[in-house]
């Protein structure tokens, strides 16, 4: 299972993208609350998304953004566009999704 | 290893990374993730790390959407968009988290400038979003009032 739900929506030239990503976005700056050790810090460094192979936004996000973030951004596109996002967190791990623009 | 010696360490060894950028496969998502930046405690150094200046100037153009009062400070909706032109990133920024730099969007020629998101933050803060247009680094500042800090266990 993929850990990005998208949504994306084309209106007057303009493609409307929301997304969720499924992550703990860990602090590293919380407890755990049984044995008082830090829980070491978990969270997506970078989200990069591109349409039909094309550069569309960079994001760089810190442990500030909140659990299972959600993401919405815009761009000049059209209907069927092959849109992806792709995501990689502080431990290296990383996943990317591909749909077309409705 | 205490966490003070991780961050020193792990920035020393950002700092050699840079020192021979020969090594670094520019393919590397990570690479580019402005590590200094974000690990910044201070608004204003926070600034001038991402920019190289604090020189920001107010604008109507920026329009900041974020609540006046978080009931829940774990999931602070954040929009930000703007009527200006040529717009090369959107920063956003919570003046008492831990750390100010909350996270920067890199818009492209295909990008239109409006983004949104949502942001943790640990107690009653203005939020200032950041709009870079050309050399010119314009802002919105909104104080947000938490009510249930979103940082702690």
């Amino acid at each position: 299972m993929s850990t990005i739900k998208m949504r994306s929506k084309e209106s007057n030239g303009v493609v409307t993208v929301k997304a969720l990503i499924k992550h703990p976005m860990e602090t590293g700056q919380r407890k755990d609350k049984k044995t008082g050790d830090l829980i070491p810090a978990h969270y997506i460094q970078e989200v990069h998304s591109k349409a039909n192979g094309k550069d569309v936004i960079t994001i760089y996000w810190g442990p500030a953004v909140s659990k299972n973030p959600y993401l919405t951004f815009k761009y000049k596109g059209n209907k069927g566009d092959n849109l992806e996002i792709s995501w990689v967190d502080n431990q290296g791990n990383r996943d990317s999704k591909t749909s077309a623009v409705k | 290893m205490n966490r003070r010696n991780f961050i020193k360490n792990s920035m020393l060894f950002a700092g050699s990374l840079v020192a021979i950028p020969s090594l670094i496969v520019s393919k590397k998502a990570y690479a580019a993730w402005p590590k200094k930046s974000f690990d910044i405690k201070d608004l204003t150094e926070s600034v001038s790390s991402v920019y190289g200046h604090s020189n920001l100037e107010e604008s109507s153009k920026v329009k900041l959407k974020a609540p006046e009062i978080a009931e829940n400070g774990a999931i602070v909706p954040i929009n930000v968009s703007t009527t200006l032109d040529n717009v090369e990133s959107i920063m956003i920024f919570v003046e008492n988290n831990p750390q100010p730099l909350s996270s920067g969007y890199q818009l492209t020629s295909l990008s239109e400038p409006s983004i949104g998101t949502r942001l943790k933050m640990g107690k009653t803060s203005n939020v200032m979003a950041a709009v870079k247009s050309g050399d010119k680094v314009y802002t919105s500042t909104q104080e947000v009032k938490v009510t249930i800090g979103g940082c702690g266990g």
